[in-house]
């Protein structure tokens, strides 16, 4: 296999996701959370908070963030890392939109640890 | 070269030490630290609200994890050390980390004495000195039971006051006639022994510990030297402290009782300094903070080259109880070249003596009022020749001169150092000019800038005081917290510019009201919805995006995203037929665990958020609809069986417990609202403890709010009496529609009491009978568009993309 290789799939539409709000995908084992902002960019994390492992996309979205539901750790949307005093990363995937359709590259992003 | 400073001991000692050297010179020192304890620096005088439940551990960390990181200090946490050794300049730890110093502090702090009682290495023989004593107290607390403290000194009392606190029986033991025998005199130990007593504290003073009883190695209790033996299921030894000196003894260092260093605080090895309560300083080893405090500055300066000496410092004492006030400092012993003057009021609890020697205050007990404690403390620092003044001098500043009794006046009069923060040594001038040089306007800017009332926390009221005086009318102590920080606003402002500017929508807040960020945050945005919805029905439409996941999805979420479901069972009552459809549901979705709730119903525990909408689907065909178990909003109405059964039941208190609920459910509030209805006094619905509770009596209905059974325990408070069903009704409508207008989102119904007060509810709910029907009216009216089940809503398709995944493949697709 080619790294290089790039493997976008289309998952869906943007207006499948509410605005400010999220939507899962399965990826055998793994969910992972598509996100909309006020501002119509969308970003995808695994569904996995670094803290204790809450369901990011069951958050609530402002400002390029989202805030766990089960301890209030805030996440990037755009890093998958914690923000304030807290500490942790949480992964990435690049994901674009094609005109409305949504497009998930699976291919990790290496954030440079593990 | 940098030099390596290697520090051995992460107290507060060496904690201040360290601001005070970064203050110097931040790069002078590349600095390492060895913490036997597994975690950052914390205030350890806090250690007592902790225990008693005022504070959390994050609540006092005095240096967390990211400042070690900004001021590049390594810290190796639960690395003990064991070796120094001077001839490679080395020191290593148990767990075998090695560093190199070219200057090194000992800091080893002090180990608690243990009295060598038979039976003292049982399990659950404590002494109070770290966090981790305080979580074995803590644990001990879950199962009740009675705590023997062994010392009636401050430590001993603290901790008794917050096994108190936890609700345990607590038993103090003391060998000498009177408590804190070394800071008070007999009259003030004697209130102060009242006083704690009255906390239901029972104080055996002049008693000697014989042998600590225990059974399969836990202790049961303890035998006392006349042969009593008290139970216990857990004992803390408060008896003393002593310098742990040890380490440096294998070394060689010169050791008394503890480390001896001299007024720059050098031990007798170059380059080897020692700092806190492992010290021995002109023959006086310290427990209190302001000394150890005042080597940590002087250290400070010494390693930056500076030419700083600590000559012994004087203490003043402050116990930690809430409720006990209580003040000493100095020397109080009775003797023929001194006098005291001595005011008592005995209705007041309160007693105030100082003692002096040739005109000059020598020593200052207070107990009951203790705000002219800094004042005497100052007086006796400076050994102020007090002949003048002696007429009046214990009544205290205020009286001084023919100044005002304004306590502004008072804080106006102190010269410019006088000592506002005893534990950190902050005198006025300091404070005020922090205030003015880097335009603090709050306190918690204060208390990081200068670092006054951030330790024990009792001279807040001074430093709020020294605000007002610097800023004037625009700093107000009772200054509202902004919403959160994407707003200076307060909650109260928030919520009055909604209805002024008729504001409808949370962008138009956002935008009317100048929010900092574009869209808010998860604090802000569930705030404004529910302000919105509450201020505005029929009109404003609901934003889920910006309801906490409980709300938006109808469900509780768990801690592995799995959800529990409550439906309604209406004042707790229930048919073969519901339980049946309760199996049901239970088998067909492969639900792990069912519970009996507090609230009289059944939760469904651990359902898969995908299965929700078929789950409410078979329970809507069985006639249930959403218990709101997840809202903030009316939640359960608890009854017990009345006159339907019990012999004892004055009304019907279960049909009315359903009436309520049938009428209120699906109501928003700005907090969770629990109610409840008991049949007559015995209260078996425990209605004393609830938001909102009703106690049937034969005359009727007895109103009662404002109660709390969770992080606070609180009975409720009297509304008022009404002589029928209907009145009831429109008593408890009118009180929730006034609570949900004054609410802050999130404050509980005995918060919002606490900040309104009894009377002025009183008179909204009670004396004001028209204010009262129109608020009535007002709930009503917001009900049309409330009382919709939001189960039935989603089994009909409403948010089902809340409920799907939008994708799913497997694994040859993710390749």
């Amino acid at each position: 296999m080619n790294a290089i290789t790039e493997n976008w799939i289309k998952i869906g539409q943007l207006s499948d996701i509410p605005k400010r709000g999220a939507r899962c995908v399965q990826n055998g084992d793994m969910t992972i959370a598509l996100f909309r902002s006020a501002d119509d960019r969308v970003f995808a994390l695994e569904d996995k908070c670094p803290h204790k492992n809450g369901p990011l996309s069951q958050g609530i979205v402002h400002d390029g963030c989202v805030t766990c539901p089960l301890h209030n750790w805030v996440i990037s949307l755009e890093t998958g890392q914690a923000q304030g005093a807290d500490e942790g990363e949480t992964l990435s995937f690049p994901v674009k939109l094609d005109g409305n359709d949504i497009l998930l590259e699976l291919r990790r992003i290496n954030n440079g640890k593990k | 070269m940098t030099q390596k400073l290697v520090i051995i001991g992460n107290g507060m000692s060496p904690g201040r030490m360290l601001e005070h050297l970064f203050e110097e010179d931040a790069s002078a020192y590349d600095v390492t630290i060895f913490n036997a304890e597994p975690r950052v620096n914390y205030n350890r005088l806090m250690l007592s609200p902790v225990l008693s439940g005022e504070k959390t551990y994050e609540d006092i960390i005095t240096h967390d994890d990211a400042w070690y990181d900004t001021n590049n200090v390594t810290l190796h946490k639960g690395a003990k050390v064991t070796e120094i050794n001077k001839t490679n300049k080395t020191v290593t730890s148990e767990t075998g980390i090695t560093a190199a110093y070219d200057k090194l502090i000992i800091a080893t702090g002090s180990t608690p004495f243990i009295i060598p009682l038979p039976g003292h290495d049982l399990e659950g023989v404590l002494v109070y000195r770290d966090l981790d004593d305080v979580d074995a107290m803590l644990k001990a607390t879950q199962s009740k039971g009675r705590a023997v403290v062994i010392g009636g000194g401050l430590l001993g009392l603290e901790a008794a006051a917050g096994f108190n606190a936890r609700g345990m029986d607590v038993t103090v033991l003391h060998l000498m006639p009177t408590l804190m025998e070394r800071q008070l005199d007999p009259a003030a130990g004697y209130l102060l022994e009242k006083a704690i007593k009255d906390k239901g504290i029972e104080v055996l003073t002049e008693v000697n510990s014989k042998e600590i009883l225990g059974k399969n190695g836990k202790v049961t209790g303890i035998k006392l030297d006349d042969g009593t033996v008290i139970d216990a299921k857990i004992i803390v030894m408060a008896v003393g402290i002593r310098p742990s000196a040890a380490l440096a003894q294998t070394i060689d260092i010169d050791c008394n009782r503890g480390i001896l260093v001299n007024d720059k605080m050098e031990t007798s090895e170059e380059d080897i300094y020692a700092l806190g309560e492992c010290v021995e300083h002109r023959g006086e080893c310290y427990g209190l903070v302001a000394p150890l405090y005042e080597m940590g500055k002087v250290l400070a300066k010494n390693l930056c080259g500076g030419d700083e000496e600590f000559t012994g410092s004087v203490t003043a004492t402050k116990l930690k109880v809430t409720g006990i006030d209580l003040f000493s400092a100095g020397d109080f012993a009775e003797s023929a070249d001194r006098e005291e003057i001595v005011l008592r009021d005995a209705t007041q609890g309160i007693y105030k003596r100082l003692v002096l020697k040739d005109n000059r205050i020598i020593g200052a007990v207070q107990f009951g009022e203790t705000s002219d404690g800094t004042w005497f403390f100052d007086l006796l620092k400076k050994q102020t020749d007090i002949s003048e003044m002696r007429d009046s001098l214990i009544f205290g500043q205020a009286y001084q001169g023919g100044a005002s009794l304004d306590p502004m006046q008072a804080v106006a009069a102190l010269p410019d150092d006088a000592e506002i923060c005893g534990c950190s040594g902050i005198c006025k001038s300091t404070i005020v000019t922090a205030i003015q040089d880097n335009n603090l306007t709050s306190l918690d800017e204060v208390r990081s800038h200068t670092k006054a009332s951030a330790s024990c926390g009792t001279c807040t009221g001074l430093v709020e005081q020294l605000m007002s005086l610097s800023l004037g009318d625009s700093y107000d102590p009772s200054k509202v917290a902004a919403v959160c920080p994407c707003t200076d606003l307060g909650h109260d402002d928030v919520r009055r510019l909604i209805k002024v500017k008729e504001l409808k929508s949370i962008p138009a807040v956002m935008q009317e009201l100048e929010w900092k960020t574009s869209c808010g945050c998860a604090k802000c945005r569930p705030a404004l919805n529910y302000y919105l919805v509450s201020d505005w029905p029929g009109e404003y439409e609901d934003d889920y995006q910006s309801r906490f996941i409980n709300e938006r999805v109808h469900a509780n979420i768990q801690k592995d995203g799995t959800y529990s479901v409550v439906p309604r069972m209406w004042g707790g009552m229930t048919t073969s037929d519901e339980l049946r459809a309760i199996a049901d549901v239970v088998d067909k979705f492969d639900i792990p665990a069912v519970k009996v709730t507090g609230g009289q119903r059944i939760d469904m525990l651990g359902v898969q958020k995908k299965d929700l909408p078929a789950v409410w689907a078979d329970l809507g065909d069985a006639g249930f609809v959403s218990g709101h178990a997840y809202a903030k909003g009316l939640r359960t109405v608890k009854t017990c069986v009345g006159t339907d059964w019990c012999r004892f039941g004055t009304q019907d208190s279960t049909g009315f417990g359903i009436r309520i609920e049938k009428f209120m459910w699906g109501s928003w509030t700005p907090a969770k609202l629990k109610l409840a209805v008991s049949g007559c006094p015995r209260n078996c619905s425990e209605a004393t403890c609830k938001d909102i509770g009703v106690i049937c009596v034969d005359s009727g209905y007895e109103i009662h709010f404002g109660g709390a059974a969770g992080l606070e325990i609180k009975g409720t408070e009297l509304l008022g009496h009404a002589t029928s069903e209907e009145e009831a009704l429109e008593y408890i409508a009118a009180l929730t529609q006034l609570y949900r207008e004054q609410g802050h989102y999130l404050e509980r119904i005995y918060k919002w009491l606490n900040r309104i007060g009894l009377e002025e509810i009183r008179r909204e709910i009670l004396n004001d009978h028209e204010g009262r029907k129109a608020l009535f009216g007002r709930f009503v009216y917001s009900q049309e568009f409330a009382q919709k089940d939001p189960w039935s809503e989603r089994v009909s398709g409403k948010d089902k993309h809340e409920f799907k995944p939008m994708a799913s493949f497997g694994l040859e697709a993710a390749e």
